[in-house]
């Protein structure tokens, strides 16, 4: 806690100091006119806040909520995991807001709505639909757009018209208001806020599918509120009598306007976005600002022409997702996910920081206790009703129903958040004359939604048992498997003849394959799109890194034996192509000071250890890491029965092959670099090298029994060749504890040798040798001719 | 087939008592056997491969396989069939109906075990117990086959990968002597367990469309 007290005092003390220097300057601004006029010298320094003031003002506070959220998340395990951060942001608003009350008896910094709706909020919705998940949510589409559309709508309507009974009945005392206000206001507090949601979720990690329905219900419902909420100001401005017929039926008219617009826009805006990326083949380094640019614009253009803003953005970001992903380089990609999720986040805490801030000002509060308590009544109330009696209509058509705890919790996470508040701001005072009870009631519900909500919401889950998210499903296995699913379901249909949702999503994914693809993903990623591949490719990507990260930590680096000479000259590769990403590097100092991982990462790893050079033959250029590491890391090793003789040895014909333990050879595998360093020379030649040694090992084994060959790790090394002499010498990927065990060949060695030709993996000793050009022995050997070979002998 | 009205509805109660489907799903689902038999009442594998779409599924071998499956159809014996009928057809039908609403927990599970017992002897073509790596092989194959640029060594690698992980998940650490023979129904049951098998395992059957009866035929 005292790195609290550190962060609070001193966000504390940059305000109290900022503060009454705004003062001081801003009276100070008259001195400096009075003061031009005569200027007696030249002054060297100046004093030029009026030059600088709006920037540093905003600058300042988001340095400012940046060290709130610091301090947050430094705040001690209990506080935090008990109220959500959204919930410490606004309090610790609240203390911001009391000093500048303290310091200006006013409150200088608000929210506006104009900062909150064009500078805040569309960053937030653009990360959220950017990560959407998107089969999962055109799944539940028809569900989540029944909760969105008729839920909203209800809540509005039940929660406006019991509003304005009660007044009626006089429960809130007098206010100069009406049916048509109470029902602008229902439609304004009725919408589930997509920041609340995400903020108070993404710390509960409830099931996908329940999450998936609030937050697309939050993202949605934004159509059916622009629309209530205009039409509803639209009424409150005509007046009651002029209300007819014909403006309802523009009003149902322009929801479908509204929200059909919106959306079309957005999926223009995202074609133009693919369109785009699709082009940048020679100029990587702007990809990643493309999205920014083009999705702000698509909200921007939607709210100019009254559409729904963030419909348009949302689906620009859902469509966009998978077409750029695969045109922009893999530095771009990651480029894209960080800032999204830095402006997001920024945004959140800037959002929530100000709710609290804004609290702090006497001049909104106008508390009428009746009002705002029925109205958190009501917005509960009808929440929960809404959501059962959607839901159990919604449980006849739906495949899954949804249970009845999933459902308890989907009402309880309605929250209201900055949009209902920055609605609530937007009013006009001069029409609606309780603006301000407006204003307070809705901060009202926004705290109580986000903080009390928020706090109870993980409890409540979890004393619910309600089903939570399964995690590390990066199993290849169950990818396999579902992918298996598809097909297996889509043939069934086709069995029974039945169009159903697997024949839309076939029908659908063939034509997209076929046109959309072609239109916008670049020719090379769409040879490359396969998501099984994609999938393993990531997971060999993971595997090369540790393995490569696991050899630095030990001191060592494998190399590649290129035909070329392997020369190691980093320097002249980083230059080229690592310039700008690493420009202090001193390459002298040693190879240990350069993070391999954080190249490997980045990119297919043109730099380091010539890796790259080996496949750069063949022109796959995108397939190279994959496939180095697809012959390195993952082959089989065929299990040879043995017969149990020293001197016979026969490979199996009819063999099962094995799968090796990856981990478990790995490690040993590594622990191997510690020992001695062989000096064996290496085979000139890969192919060549691959050759002789088959030979050789037939013969050298069929020969002799001499060789120690540690059979645990499985790991042979075929630079032990027989004709060199080391066979005296203990293998390096012996281990200190195992050297005992196998020092001569037994019964039990020869047994289970997996004197494999073709499928020896062995990992090279750690050479660094000084000279350049010397050559290294080869990490894996792998034998991809030799395979057809083999297969065909066991065809036999 | 001939029988008379009632006989034929006393048949399809008996049949919707064991299968679970409603009276409506089995007269459709009949209408549908009968179009594709080419009204012979037995359906045999050529029957299936008639299907247009089918033909373009990339893992039709094992699927059509399986509706011959004796395993599948309650038999205790290996092997497969060479024609079912209209039950046997119901039966494999049923591994894919959604677990009504308010069976027990403990249903759910058995429910859950048949489906992936289903799965797993449509990987298990030689049915010894063990899906081997030979066999998920060529499932990976199969499932890539539709994608050119992937060589047949990435499916490959793909299925080692795969079986590794599954190896590593069930077995742990293995000791030298043990090797891997292959992925066993427990095993298998416990890679899957994450995944909502019940849930996901499932074909709306209500609304069965019968109108493409001519897909049967093939050009």
């Amino acid at each position: 806690s005292t790195s609290v007290g550190f962060y609070l005092w001193r966000t504390v003390f940059i305000l109290c100091l900022v503060n009454p220097l705004m003062q001081g300057l801003n009276g100070e601004e008259s001195h400096h006119h009075h003061k031009e006029t005569n200027i007696t010298g030249l002054q060297i320094v100046k004093f030029q806040w009026h030059h600088v003031e709006a920037p540093y003002l905003v600058i300042l506070w988001v340095l400012v909520a940046g060290v709130a959220k610091l301090s947050v998340i430094e705040l001690n395990h209990h506080v935090t995991s008990v109220i959500p951060e959204s919930g410490m942001l606004i309090i610790i608003g609240f203390i911001l807001g009391g000093i500048v009350w303290a310091a200006d008896m006013q409150q200088t910094f608000k929210l506006t709505p104009t900062n909150f709706f064009y500078y805040l909020l569309p960053q937030i919705i653009l990360d959220a639909s950017y990560f959407m998940p998107n089969k999962l949510f055109f799944r539940n589409l028809g569900s989540i757009l029944i909760y969105a559309i008729v839920g909203t709508c209800w809540n509005a309507a039940a929660v406006g018209l019991s509003l304005w009974g009660c007044y009626e009945a006089g429960a809130m005392g007098h206010m100069d208001i009406g049916l048509l206000q109470f029902l602008l206001f229902g439609s304004l507090i009725s919408a589930v806020d997509p920041v609340a949601v995400i903020a108070v979720f993404e710390e509960v990690h409830v099931n996908e599918v329940l999450f998936i329905l609030v937050f697309g219900e939050s993202l949605l419902n934004d159509g059916v509120t622009v629309v209530l909420y205009n039409v509803f100001e639209a009424f409150v401005t005509l007046g009651g009598p002029r209300i007819n017929a014909t403006e309802i039926f523009n009003g149902i008219v322009s929801f479908f306007v509204v929200a059909f617009g919106g959306s079309f826009l957005g999926i223009l805006f995202a074609v133009l976005l693919c369109l785009l990326t699709r082009r940048t083949k020679n100029i990587q380094i702007i990809e990643a600002g493309f999205i920014f640019v083009v999705g702000y614009l698509s909200y921007l253009t939607a709210e100019m022409f009254s559409l729904s803003a963030i419909l348009s953005i949302t689906f620009c970001g859902v469509c966009c997702q998978k077409y750029i992903n695969a045109n922009m380089v893999e530095k771009s990609v990651t480029t894209v996910r960080h800032a999204m999720k830095l402006l997001a986040n920024g945004s959140e805490t800037i959002i929530f920081v100000f709710l609290g801030i804004t609290a702090i000002d006497k001049a909104i509060w106008v508390w009428n206790t009746g009002f705002i308590i029925l109205t958190l009544i009501f917005v509960f109330i009808y929440r929960i009703i809404g959501v059962f009696f959607l839901t159990w209509i919604l449980n006849k058509f739906r495949l899954v129903p949804i249970e009845v705890i999933d459902q308890v919790v989907m009402s309880y996470g309605g929250l209201r958040g900055a949009v209902a508040y920055g609605l609530a701001a937007m009013l006009d005072e001069d029409r609606i004359k309780e603006k301000n009870v407006m204003i307070s009631t809705t901060l009202i519900v926004v705290y109580f939604t986000v903080i009390l909500q928020g706090i109870s919401m993980k409890p409540l889950v979890q004393w619910l048992k309600v089903k939570r998210a399964a995690h590390s499903d990066l199993k290849l296995v169950e990818k396999l498997n579902n992918r298996a699913f598809d097909h297996i379901l889509a043939a069934v249909e086709d069995i029974c003849g039945r169009i159903g949702d697997n024949w839309w999503t076939r029908g659908w994914n063939r034509f997209e394959e076929k046109y959309i693809s072609w239109l916008l993903m670049k020719p090379k990623a769409r040879k490359n799109r396969d998501y099984l591949f994609s999938i393993f490719h990531k997971l060999n990507l993971e595997d090369a890194i540790n393995y490569v990260s696991e050899g630095e930590r030990q001191g060592s680096l494998a190399f590649v034996r290129s035909e070329q000479a392997a020369n190691i000259d980093f320097k002249k590769q980083f230059d080229s192509e690592f310039a700008d990403m690493m420009p202090d590097m001193n390459y002298e100092m040693g190879i240990e000071n350069i993070s391999v991982t954080s190249i490997v990462k980045d990119s297919i790893p043109s730099v380091c250890l010539d890796i790259h050079g080996q496949d750069r033959k063949k022109s796959v250029d995108d397939f190279n890491a994959h496939h180095l590491l697809q012959q390195h890391l993952y082959r089989s090793r065929k299990h040879h029965r043995h017969k149990y003789s020293r001197s016979h040895f026969s490979i199996n014909q009819s063999e099962d092959e094995m799968q090796e333990i990856f981990q478990r050879t790995m490690r040993s595998r590594l622990e191997s670099f510690k020992s001695a360093k062989m000096s064996v020379n290496p085979a000139k030649k890969i192919k060549h090298y691959r050759k002789e040694q088959t030979h050789m090992m037939a013969n050298g084994h069929a020969k002799s029994a001499d060789y120690l060959y540690e059979v645990e790790a499985g790991i042979e090394n075929p630079a032990f060749m027989p004709d060199m002499d080391t066979t005296t010498q203990s293998p390096p990927w012996l281990t200190e504890t195992e050297m005992d065990t196998v020092v001569a060949p037994s019964q039990r060695a020869q047994r289970r040798l997996p004197w494999t030709p073709n499928r020896l993996r062995r990992l090279a000793p750690m050479r660094i040798s000084n000279s350049s050009t010397d050559s290294f022995l080869m990490a894996d050997v792998f034998i991809t001719e030799e395979e057809p070979a083999q297969k065909d002998q066991t065809k036999m | 087939m001939g029988g008379s009205q009632s006989d034929r509805a006393h048949k399809f109660q008996h049949l919707s008592d064991k299968t679970g489907f409603s009276i409506d799903q089995i007269n459709s689902l009949h209408k549908r056997f009968m179009s594709l038999t080419e009204n012979e009442g037995v359906l045999r594998r050529e029957h299936l491969d008639n299907i247009i779409n089918l033909a373009v599924n990339p893992i039709r071998r094992q699927i059509t396989g399986a509706f011959f499956d004796k395993r599948n159809l309650g038999q205790n014996e290996d092997g497969y069939l060479q024609e079912i009928e209209f039950e046997d057809f119901l039966t494999i039908l049923a591994f894919f109906t959604p677990p009504k609403q308010g069976t027990s927990e403990e249903e759910k599970q058995n429910i859950k075990k048949e489906k992936l017992r289903f799965l797993f002897n449509m990987h298990d073509t030689d049915n010894d117990g063990f899906i081997t790596l030979d066999e998920y092989k060529r499932l990976v194959e199969e499932l890539l086959s539709s994608n050119e640029t992937i060589e047949t060594e990435t499916a490959k690698a793909i299925s080692d990968a795969a079986m590794l992980e599954v190896a590593s998940v069930t077995m742990g650490q293995m000791g030298p002597d043990e090797y891997y023979e292959g992925i066993t129904f427990a095993h298998f049951q416990k890679i899957l367990k994450g995944i909502q098998i019940e849930t996901k395992m499932n074909i709306n059957f209500w609304n069965l469309d019968t109108i493409r009866v001519q897909c049967g035929k093939s050009k």
